[in-house]
């Protein structure tokens, strides 16, 4: 930034909206070590007993597991299938890849909600089976492959495939070429994938709760926390938690994905 | 044909899944519409009376309408808040307007649930901003924001600038400089080259970024849920109470098909004239 701008109305203007977006999350990090049950000024002083109480709190820590055993095996299949698709986006044409590429496309824009209701519909009245955790699963993943997709495709545009041809001309097969070319070429893109299809599994609300059963996902039970006043300074505690290790996760990804696309 | 195989072997898992958990919901969703209801022997009786009484329901269409005009606001409002610091970005930071940039992206990465409740915490009506203004000796009079259509538009626009801000980045960005020398030799003012080149060539910028959070948020009902009160309700709201309260499925259904139009007819317009991918700036 050249001197003269700091002092400009336009800076002012940039350090305001910093402001705006980064002050909600420090008073949620400072009255999750508020020692009071109300979160109201002024402050109460110091503790980390909101912490302590999480562990606990009934069926918080069942959630949280629940919401990592779903986001891992969700984020794992859609990492797998959006690969795969993103290989065949980007260097094959094909008939029907336009229609693919569209349809693809649209869970990233349809709200949550319809989809929700539509998969609500299928599971229980067109396959008639019990909502659990792994109709959440299923569900991630349809929401997730977009994702993968994006993320992969935009990796392997980055390089020609003739590393491929190379190791084929050389005798590996296609799918061995695949395997020991192609994948560890993109794999700082796969891991980029993987843990953004993650954190959104992990934070996924709108759709879960129309296709989940009595095993609760993390998102879920907070909001059913949220029915009791006094249970308040503990969703404040874990949700400091859980803000701290998604910026961690995702700017991780980020680096991930520049170094992918930098090479 | 040995290509094709391949193809085949790579699109086929995540096409299944697409059709089966995707489209096909989709479809049997719109044929429920058109049942009686969603269990028992209804479920068997084909109507047009969900049709009848959607079409007549002033409520239904108040409160589309309100969803539509609510999410419309916070689009307009995130995109006056976030060009004039895209524009500053651009044009008048260095080397550091990628950092500087990053940094209001980074809160987009944060859970999108918690930064809600952030701000029911902060409106609530015994929350923190009332009880700081009391601390600091200001008498509001009563509660602030919490429960109104109002609330729910300051959140929107939190949650969702960071989304504006980038595609608006991209556009700026990818202006020639030249052609605002151009303009300047040609006699036109700062202001003047601002309005007739800047930002005429930054539109595909600001539609992105209207598309990116009038999509999201008129679909929304978390957020109305926890900040909207009776009057900030949206049409989200009214998706969910037919599914997990009134258990009035097929009416839901149609809800939901009337929703799906709303999102998807601006989508169809706008990508006639732009292509999406040039929008979102890949």
């Amino acid at each position: 930034m050249q001197r003269r701008d700091w002092f400009s109305f336009g800076s002012f203007f940039y350090w305001l909206l910093v402001l705006f977006l980064y002050l909600p999350i420090l008073l949620l990090l400072v009255f999750s070590f508020n020692d009071s049950e109300s979160l109201r000024f002024p402050l109460q002083g110091f503790t980390t007993r909101w912490y302590s109480e999480m562990l606990v709190t009934s069926g918080l820590i069942d959630a949280a597991k629940n919401s990592i055993v779903v986001g891992l095996l969700s984020s794992l299949v859609a990492t797998a299938l959006g690969t795969m698709a993103a290989i065949a986006i980007i260097r094959f044409n094909f008939i029907g890849r336009t229609a693919f590429l569209a349809v693809s496309a649209l869970p990233l824009v349809i709200p949550s909600v319809v989809i929700g209701v539509a998969l609500l519909i299928l599971y229980r009245l067109v396959f008639n089976v019990e909502l659990s955790l792994w109709t959440v699963g299923l569900a991630h993943v349809v929401i997730n492959i977009p994702i993968v997709m994006l993320i992969v495709a935009a990796r392997l545009a980055g390089f020609p495939d003739n590393l491929e041809e190379a190791a084929m001309d050389l005798g590996t097969s296609y799918w061995g070429a695949q395997l020991r070319v192609t994948l560890p070429i993109s794999f700082p893109a796969l891991v980029a994938a993987f843990l953004t299809a993650f954190t959104t599994s992990f934070d996924e609300y709108a759709m879960s709760v129309f296709v989940i059963g009595t095993d609760a996902t993390l998102p879920v039970y907070i909001f059913s926390l949220l029915r009791f006043p006094r249970r308040l300074p503990i969703v404040v505690a874990l949700g400091a938690i859980i803000m701290a290790a998604s910026v961690l996760i995702i700017v991780f990804a980020e680096r991930l994905r520049r170094v992918g696309s930098e090479q | 044909m040995e290509n094709r195989s391949r193809v085949a072997v790579l699109i086929s898992p995540s096409a299944v899944f697409l059709v089966v958990l995707f489209l096909i919901p989709l479809g049997i969703m719109a044929l429920y519409s058109f049942r009686a209801g969603a269990f028992g022997p209804e479920s068997q009786v084909f109507t047009l009376d969900h049709y009848r009484e959607f079409s007549r329901n002033a409520t239904f269409h108040r409160l589309l309408g309100r969803s539509a005009w609510l999410s419309f606001r916070v689009s307009l409002l995130a995109i006056l808040l976030a060009y004039p610091v895209a524009y500053f970005l651009v044009f008048r930071t260095g080397e550091s307007r990628l950092f500087l940039l990053t940094v209001i992206i980074v809160p987009a990465w944060v859970s999108y649930l918690l930064r809600v409740l952030s701000w029911k915490v902060i409106l609530g009506g015994n929350g923190v901003l009332a009880s700081f203004l009391e601390w600091i000796g200001f008498q509001p009079g009563g509660p602030i924001l919490i429960y109104s259509p109002e609330a729910v538009i300051v959140t929107l626009v939190y949650v969702w600038i960071p989304f504006v801000a980038l595609p608006i980045f991209a556009a700026l960005e990818r202006i020639d400089r030249s052609l605002l020398e151009a303009a300047a030799d040609l006699g036109c003012g700062r202001f003047e080259a601002f309005l007739r080149v800047t930002l005429p060539l930054s539109l595909p910028g600001i539609v992105a970024g209207f598309l990116f959070v009038f999509i999201p948020t008129v679909g929304e009902y978390v957020t109305p849920a926890l900040v909207g009160g009776p009057d900030g309700i949206m049409f989200g709201n009214l998706i969910f109470s037919q599914f997990l309260r009134g258990l009035n499925w097929p009416l839901g259904s149609l809800m939901s098909l009337a929703m799906l139009v709303l999102i998807l007819v601006p989508l169809f317009l706008v990508g006639r004239f732009v292509r999406l991918s040039d929008l979102a700036g890949i």
